[in-house]
């Protein structure tokens, strides 16, 4: 079976290409998030504000990622910054969103009590809305990183990390031996990944979400 | 601001809202001495929120002083300001994602008070308030019903002993029985604790059976009459105070007198780990029927009659006391628990331990001498 022997020759090299995968994906999810809630905690009181960054963070959506990833190898050049610009701006919307709207979902009357016994803004912030608004603000993380996976296939065009380059290198060699298959393995890859990460999601929620607010 | 009670004065104080043309509060001036309860009292949308949260300045006033136990509270730092004034709002307003006690310590936390202090005091409040701490302290708000929480909330109000306790709309939440029982609680607590507390609600009963004064509110937060329960009863200001103080006044005077104002009667009490046998010859020996059987801390759990006390332990025969009152509540309170629990109701006292009974026979007496009164005077 030449796919099975490719894969148990090449076991290597194949986990260190998931590895890289799942890590720049995870880093860019994480820096999209600092990014990504700061926005929402800058906007989120005000109507037109949430409308502008929900606007102006899903318009990157649209942009197809061959042709964003192409545009920024005249500006970066090749290999992870352009990767990682790329992936943290894929990630942006549903981050920014679901901030918004975790920390506008937080009960009036919650936030009315804790600036009432004196906390002051910003604990009431941290200590109060962030808190609440967390399993929104973490769901909107996972939809982002299931984004990602695929997105970090394509950074193989401007010489990224990842599984993208078994994809690549397979379908650039379509005909030829093996080429199928080393395109199979790395899309397989790719969903393996999404499963164990959206499994560590589930563990993180449970683990970072206080029992007074899970379900 | 010490933890004695203090006086609250505000003078002229108005507040605009940006996006209105008339004021919210237009030029209200009020004195409230130390230790009174004042319930504002008026239509919803009269000013009564916005009136109470420039005292805590939640709301910063347009223009007017505010006074709070000789110092100016506008030229405070807020946040200071609000650690020192309790604060309780109708749905409670508890932080969900932290428990009972967390809840409770947060103020005591925010001033810096040693943990083992905090966690002394939250186990205080939460006897204070009636409720066990080792049952409840680690619970989520979501796993306490809507009295608890609002009790929860009274808690945290007064954790760090503030000499002032806002309180809006409290109760407004909670059904009808609840809300009679924390109105109780509250009184007792106020018998004990003597706070300057400043009540908003827009029911009239509940003005009259918490206020020591009460004012009622106009538009724009205009004060329409500010005086005792009594003289507002007896003599309404105009024909706008007489409508809202409702065609039933005169029968509200029932709801004036209180629990410990009549003779209580004792009850033939049992602690619960009795055994059913000695409870049955001691009713026998003082030829009464009913037995009212109270926990290890006193608190009345079931009532037992005679013939009951051949069926098992006494935590399992009788049935459960479903109604209590206090020496606060009214004796019209009261008459209504006689109605629904039978013969005879407990009264507790601030820990909900028990103290007493009022009877059918004691009401009815007293609405008997009531009646005469009224009819030679
Ligand atoms: N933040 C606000 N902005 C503008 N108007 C407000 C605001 N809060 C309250 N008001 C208005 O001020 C008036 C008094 O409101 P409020 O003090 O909440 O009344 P109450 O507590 O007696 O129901 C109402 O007409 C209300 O619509
Ligand atoms: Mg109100």
């Amino acid at each position: 079976m030449p796919l099975w022997t490719y894969v148990t020759a090449r076991w290597q090299a194949l986990l260190m290409d998931s590895y890289l995968h799942a890590s720049a994906v995870v880093q860019a999810t994480v820096l999209a998030a600092l990014i990504g809630v700061g926005l929402g905690v800058a906007v989120y009181r005000s109507p037109l504000g949430s409308a502008v960054a929900t606007a102006l963070t899903s318009a990157i959506l649209t942009i197809p990622s061959f042709a964003l990833l192409g545009l920024l190898i005249p500006v970066l050049g090749l290999g992870v910054p352009p990767t990682m610009v790329a992936l943290v701006l894929y990630a942006l919307l549903p981050i920014v969103r679901n901030t918004v709207v975790g920390l506008n979902g937080v009960d009036r009357s919650v936030v009315d009590a804790a600036r009432g016994i004196g906390m002051s803004r910003l604990r009431v912030l941290t200590g109060v809305e962030l808190r609440l608004a967390w399993p929104a603000i973490l769901a909107g993380m996972r939809v982002s990183t299931q984004l990602l996976m695929g997105i970090a296939a394509i950074a193989a065009y401007v010489k990224g990390p990842g599984l993208g380059n078994l994809i690549f290198s397979g379908l650039s060699r379509v005909g030829s031996v093996n080429a199928v298959e080393l395109a199979l393995v790395g899309t397989v890859g790719v969903i393996v990944i999404a499963l164990l990460l959206d499994g560590a999601y589930v563990l993180v929620g449970r683990l970072t979400t206080s029992r007074g607010i899970r379900d | 601001m010490t933890d004695q009670a203090v006086d609250i004065q505000l003078e002229n104080v108005t507040k605009r809202y940006s996006n209105t043309k008339q004021p919210a509060v237009r030029d209200f001036s009020m004195d409230i001495r130390a230790g009174e309860i004042v319930v504002f009292v008026g239509p919803s949308g009269c000013g009564k929120t916005t009136t109470m949260k420039m005292i805590n300045r939640l709301i910063e006033p347009s223009s007017g002083t505010i006074t709070i136990g000789g110092q100016d509270a506008l030229s405070l730092d807020p946040d200071e300001l609000r650690r020192r004034i309790g604060y309780a709002i109708q749905q409670a307003g508890l932080f969900p994602h932290l428990t009972v006690g967390q809840n409770i310590g947060m103020v005591p936390g925010l001033l810096g008070w040693p943990k083992p202090r905090i966690h002394a005091r939250v186990e205080e409040m939460l006897d204070l308030v009636g409720m066990d701490p080792a049952e409840f302290r680690d619970r989520f708000p979501r796993q306490l019903s809507g009295g608890q929480q609002q009790r929860v909330g009274v808690a945290r109000a007064l954790a760090a002993d503030p000499p002032v306790l806002l309180m809006d709309e409290p109760f407004g939440a909670v059904d009808p029985i609840t809300r009679g029982n924390l109105q109780d609680e509250l009184l007792s607590l106020q018998s004990e604790l003597h706070k300057t507390i400043v009540f908003v609600t827009h029911d009239f009963d509940e003005a009259v059976k918490l206020g020591d004064r009460i004012a009622v509110l106009g538009p724009q937060s205009s004060i329409l009459q500010f005086d005792t329960p009594e003289a507002i009863l007896a003599a309404p200001a105009d024909d706008t105070v007489a409508g809202f103080v409702g065609a039933g006044a005169s029968l509200k005077q029932l709801t004036l007198l209180r629990v410990r104002d009549i003779e209580l009667d004792e009850a033939e009490t049992a602690t619960i780990d009795e055994q059913p046998s000695v409870v049955r010859d001691r009713l026998v020996a003082r030829n009464r029927k009913y037995a009212l059987v109270l926990d290890s801390r006193r608190r009345p759990k079931r009532w037992v009659h005679l013939r009951d006390l051949n069926d098992g332990p006494l935590d399992t025969v009788g049935r459960p006391v479903n109604d209590l009152v206090t020496k606060q509540s009214t004796v019209q309170d009261a008459l209504e628990a006689i109605l629904t629990e039978g013969g005879s109701v407990p009264v507790v006292g601030t820990r909900g331990e028990y103290v007493g009974a009022v009877g059918i026979d004691t009401v009815m007496d007293t609405v008997r001498k009531l009646r005469e009164e009224h009819e030679n005077g």
